[in-house]
């Protein structure tokens, strides 16, 4: 599937939730559940996103032109925004990962994990997800 | 008994909703809400009487220079000081203590010396410190804490050495609320007769500060954490230290004469007081001091004492809830964790609920370290909290917690 097209699919999904965030939240959870996790042993300081008042490591490797992240965080809500960053930028091409908005954080009312604060490591992630992405290119 | 509820009216702030639901702001310890007649009392000055002190002639310069001197009186009449020269306005409790660190350095400090502060310091009283360590090839040593985190006192009395120079140390830790015993801190300064500074940042604004009593060297604070404006604090000097504290910073201000051969500068407080200080910040710091005065010290500090023990004893009950520092007489904070559950996770939810918490490490990592955690949530209070605010957050937490599990 095309970025646009799984955005289009994740905001849907939450739209389900209208304003209850209550369960909006419930749901971030347990799609961090199925975060592509990084393996133990790549859990090392140089993969650490900066900038966070939760741990956050990511992994980029690129198989047949495409970039594949793996990653985790020890903070479950950060893991459910992660989860959702992955499953919209990972195994696309490079090109398109760089030229990603991420508006749809704003339409599935989650802007606020993308503020410019200290405790905000979600934006460096996702500087370094089109950083590896620009590499490769 | 003051009438808590038109005490809790005097801040507009906090009639809002925050994400629709009623603001609930337990942040204190990261700065306070202002009454009414603080935010008025700057727009006031402006309006009618704004103009540089210390400098004019001319009617309104001399209005504004009496209004600021007289806020330095308030503040050294809140602190029992009769010397108001002791009193010296700074941009904050931080930027107080660099000044003590920059100019102390000069004289008082060389290769090999020591300074001895807490385990739980704050970063500000930690690093002017270890920044002059780094550079001159000095030391700092932390004193130990003990399993219930306070300050391990016996430790204390062994690092302190004929090389050790100060005594950094805060009055009550920033992350957990407790009270540190400085007349056993002083005793043992005394034996080597060594300078203390005290970082009162997070004391003054819960309880009485009589600093003739404490009689210590330096002593530091901030007006936003008491109901003042932010870009103001104090830095409480005794007389010796006031006369012989090395110049570190100059200018405008200063001095008495100035050539290029040499400059006098000036006795008293104006000789820390370089260029044109917040002046609107610290008549309306005075404003707060007045605010803080008519309902009492004694009075904050036993309605937050109430608070504590509240909050305390309802957090105990909850097993899944860790709360650190054993001590029943915290000053108005107290930091704990969901067993298993990140305080960002934690902190995150209970502002969409309204509250308003604060997570991380507080600027006191060193505590973090031996405490072995990440972070943890923090709730401070004041005068404007109320018991009702904590039983709302005590339901919620039980909520959050339910839903991060």
């Amino acid at each position: 599937m095309s970025i646009p097209e799984i955005e289009n699919e994740i905001i849907e999904e939450f739209e389900f939730f209208g304003e209850d965030w209550e369960s909006k939240y419930e749901h971030l959870i347990d799609l961090g559940k199925s975060l592509p996790m990084i393996a133990a042993d790549l859990k090392t300081d140089d993969r650490i996103i900066q900038g966070c008042q939760s741990r956050v490591w990511l992994n980029a490797e690129q198989t047949d032109g495409r970039i594949v992240f793996t990653a985790d965080s020890d903070a479950i809500i950060t893991k459910g925004m992660v989860a959702l960053m992955i499953r919209v930028l990972s195994g696309q091409k490079p090109e398109d990962i760089v030229k990603a908005n991420m508006e749809f954080v704003d339409k599935i009312g989650l802007k606020e994990h993308l503020s410019p604060t200290r405790a905000n490591g979600l934006v460096s992630m996702i500087n370094q997800m089109k950083r590896e992405a620009l590499k490769r290119i | 008994m003051a009438d808590l509820k038109k005490i809790r009216e005097q801040f507009p702030i906090l009639q809002q909703k925050v994400n629709g639901a009623d603001l609930i702001y337990f942040d204190n310890g990261a700065t306070t809400q202002k009454p009414l007649r603080v935010i008025e009392n700057i727009s006031h000055f402006y309006k009618t009487t704004n103009a540089n002190i210390h400098r004019g002639v001319h009617t309104l310069s001399r209005l504004a220079t009496e209004q600021f001197e007289a806020a330095r009186k308030t503040v050294a009449q809140h602190f029992n000081i009769q010397n108001d020269q002791q009193i010296i306005f700074t941009a904050g409790t931080t930027d107080a203590i660099n000044i003590v660190a920059e100019g102390f350095a000069k004289k008082y400090l060389e290769a090999g010396d020591e300074i001895v502060l807490s385990s739980y310091e704050h970063h500000s009283n930690i690093l002017p410190w270890q920044l002059w360590a780094e550079q001159n090839g000095g030391k700092i040593k932390p004193i130990p804490l003990l399993e219930n985190q306070s300050l391990d006192y016996e430790a204390f009395q062994k690092l302190v050495t004929s090389k050790t120079k100060l005594i950094a140390i805060t009055h009550v830790s920033n992350t957990l609320g407790l009270i540190t015993d400085l007349e056993r801190i002083k005793i043992v300064a005394a034996k080597y007769n060594i300078p203390i500074l005290v970082d009162g940042a997070q004391s003054v604004p819960h309880m009485s500060v009589d600093l003739q009593k404490l009689d210590v060297d330096f002593y530091t604070c901030s007006a936003h954490k008491i109901y003042g404006p932010t870009g103001v604090g104090i830095l409480y000097m005794s007389e010796k230290w006031l006369k012989e504290l090395p110049q570190s910073r100059s200018g405008g201000g200063t001095i008495k004469t100035v050539t290029f051969e040499k400059t006098e500068y000036m006795e008293g407080a104006l000789r820390f007081e370089p260029g044109t200080p917040n002046i609107s910040g610290v008549i309306a710091f005075a404003e707060a001091i007045k605010f803080v005065d008519e309902i009492g010290m004694q009075t904050i500090f036993d309605h937050e004492q109430s608070l504590v023990q509240h909050a305390q004893n309802q957090l105990m009950q909850i097993p899944e809830v860790e709360v650190y520092g054993q001590d029943d007489h915290k000053a108005g904070v107290i930091s704990f964790n969901v067993k298993g559950q990140h305080p960002f996770d934690v902190g995150t939810l209970l502002d969409k609920y309204g509250i308003a918490v604060r997570t991380g490490h507080h600027c006191t990592q060193p505590l973090m370290q031996c405490l072995n955690i990440q972070g943890t949530v923090r709730i401070s209070f004041a005068i404007y909290n109320t018991k009702e605010e904590i039983d709302f957050f005590i339901e919620k937490l039980k909520k959050v917690i339910g839903i991060l599990n």
